[in-house]
């Protein structure tokens, strides 16, 4: 009897002498239900209510999908943009000892814990036509703040640290040896770095990639500042979202706000499948 | 062969060097210090009267009240449930358990406006629930309670994220050893548990901390924009700034920005310091 109900719960649970499983486990699902899962489901059920025809028709609307293009396309850009610096940062902080090196890495972090709308303003300030950089650039003929490219830099400010955080504390861990191994087998720096590092640092780039895109293609705060929010030019897709909202147009604000989670959504699990792979074919155990 | 001729064969050479040394200060300077330099130079652009009056005026003031009431409620809330999350996570194996921790980093992956859009859906004028609560005089939407809510969703799994993998680490002998001496759940939990974990759960909750009177996207949706009322300190900052009042905004950024910078210094103390108690080798 006893055997018989240990046998039944071993499906679910290893026995434990610590107690209190029931009581967190109790506590985390009912705050996870009431904070997390039962708002998503909201979004979820209010989009299904709209039917199927109305929410095609709301997601193919002009602005709708010219707002997903502006958030996707610089999204992909400004991460693409942060996995060629956020690997070099990641690099020099790991393998090269020069002043003030903590420091750096400690800045590095920085983007992580200052405000959204701090970034905005202080970005729009530097990159205004009369800001500090951006009259520079405007007798050069190059127009940052209120562009599209105004929005890429806001969004390479702020995902800098994703990708130089999950790539450091792998690439502490490669074995000089390989290096010594490559290098003894004849093959020059360049070689070792390009065909025997890069390889086996691939699922942590990709990952710190698909993080800082998946926060490009949400960010809103340091954005909304800088873009100049111009339909179909610069209009991100979370500001469409609000100013849906803003006209009482619930509809298309769930609508937008679905598409995207889905969208978002089918890229990392995409980037998943990718990285999965790249860690069966040369991955380093993290 | 003299010392020059020398080529360490795993390093790169000193221009080379040199070279990715300056492009990171380079870059890093461009992106992440000149904008937090250009805040307080404009927020100091016109004198430390203009400075200080600006943060006095009551619509700031009851932005700053604001802000830390929310972070009071939501980041407390949010430790309660990391140390309930991690306990069940780290100390028990059951089914299911790597899709829980997947669920619990899903805020992560969903955009700020978005997550003050589902409780905008949830409690807002035209939902079932909304009507509901007000013909019992509770509004959610466009009030303080939801601006609670928006926070403890965005900040949801800073505390457990740095438990988990530290408790899972760390196993369960310690636990053991001390029920198996008599100690009951409670005990084992704040003379044995908590001392093993306290630096990673102050690091979580100076994470969760920032975050918290930082966010802007979520209480932007929620919050309804009343002066005095439901603007926290980034919501502040923003209506300032599209009036043009470039002290006023910058002044208010200015705190939030030592904010940041005050957590970003008592984290490298934690990692200069406790690193081997934080979670191994996992900064995030």
């Amino acid at each position: 009897m006893i055997s018989a109900r240990s046998a039944a719960r071993w499906h679910w649970k290893n026995p434990s002498v610590i107690p209190g499983f029931g009581l967190t486990l109790g506590f985390t699902l009912a705050y996870l239900t009431l904070i997390i899962l039962i708002p998503l489901a909201a979004l979820g059920w209010r989009s299904a209510a709209l039917g199927w025809f109305d929410f095609f028709r709301l997601i193919t609307d002009a602005r709708t999908l010219g707002a997903l293009k502006v958030s996707f396309s610089t999204a992909l850009i400004a991460a693409v943009v942060n996995v060629v610096f956020g690997v070099i940062t990641a690099w020099v902080l790991v393998r090269y000892d020069f002043p003030g090196r903590r420091v750096v890495d400690a800045i590095v972090d920085l983007p992580f814990a200052i405000p959204t709308a701090v970034a905005g303003i202080a970005l729009t300030a530097l990159y205004a036509p009369n800001g500090l950089i951006g009259s520079f650039l405007t007798p050069l003929g190059i127009k940052v703040a209120y562009t599209p490219i105004g929005i890429v830099i806001a969004l390479i400010a702020i995902g800098l640290p994703f990708v130089v955080r999950t790539v450091q504390p792998v690439m502490q861990e490669i074995s000089r040896e390989v290096e010594e191994a490559a290098a003894s087998l004849g093959a020059n720096r360049f070689q070792t770095i390009f065909r025997v590092i890069l390889p086996g640092l691939v699922p942590a780039i990709l990952t710190g990639f698909a993080l800082a895109l998946a926060r490009g293609i949400g960010e809103y705060g340091s954005v909304i500042f800088i873009a100049g929010n111009i339909p179909f030019v610069s209009e991100i897709a979370p500001l469409l979202i609000v100013i849906r909202l803003e006209e009482f147009d619930y509809g298309s604000a769930t609508a937008i706000a679905t598409i995207m989670l889905i969208i978002s959504f089918l890229m990392l699990l995409l980037i998943n499948v990718i990285q999965a792979w790249s860690r069966r074919r040369f991955g380093y155990e993290q | 062969m003299s010392s020059r001729a020398f080529k360490n064969p795993i390093s790169e050479s000193v221009p080379v060097r040199w070279t990715l040394i300056f492009i990171v200060l380079a870059f890093l300077a461009l992106f992440v210090l000149t904008p937090l330099l250009i805040v307080f130079k404009e927020a100091f652009g016109k004198g430390w009267g203009e400075y200080v009056a600006a943060l006095q005026e009551p619509d700031a003031v009851s932005a700053i009240r604001l802000t830390l009431l929310v972070a009071a409620i939501a980041v407390p809330a949010n430790l309660l449930f990391g140390i309930a999350a991690s306990w069940a996570i780290a100390k028990f194996e059951f089914r299911g358990k790597a899709f829980l921790i997947t669920l619990i980093d899903l805020p992560f992956s969903v955009s700020p406006v978005i997550s003050g859009l589902v409780y905008v859906l949830l409690f807002g004028a035209n939902s079932f629930l909304g009507p509901f609560l007000k013909s019992y005089g509770v509004q959610v939407v466009f009030a303080v309670p939801g601006i609670v809510l928006a926070t403890i969703f965005v900040t949801f799994p800073f505390v457990a994220r740095e438990l988990i993998p530290l408790m899972q680490d760390q196993g369960t002998g310690d636990e053991e050893a001390a029920i198996s001496l008599g100690a009951n759940g409670w005990q084992a939990f704040w003379y044995v548990t908590l001392p093993n974990i306290k630096w990673a759960l102050l690091y979580g909750v100076l994470l969760c901390n920032a975050r918290a009177m930082g966010e802007f996207g979520a209480v932007s949706v929620v919050s309804g924009h009343i002066r005095g009322l439901t603007n926290t300190m980034p919501l502040h900052v923003e209506i300032l700034y599209n009036d043009y009042n470039v002290v006023g905004a910058f002044g208010v950024a200015s705190l939030l920005a030592l904010l940041a910078l005050l957590t970003l210094v008592l984290r490298t103390i934690l990692e200069t310091r406790y690193g081997s108690e934080l979670s191994a080798g996992q900064k995030h």
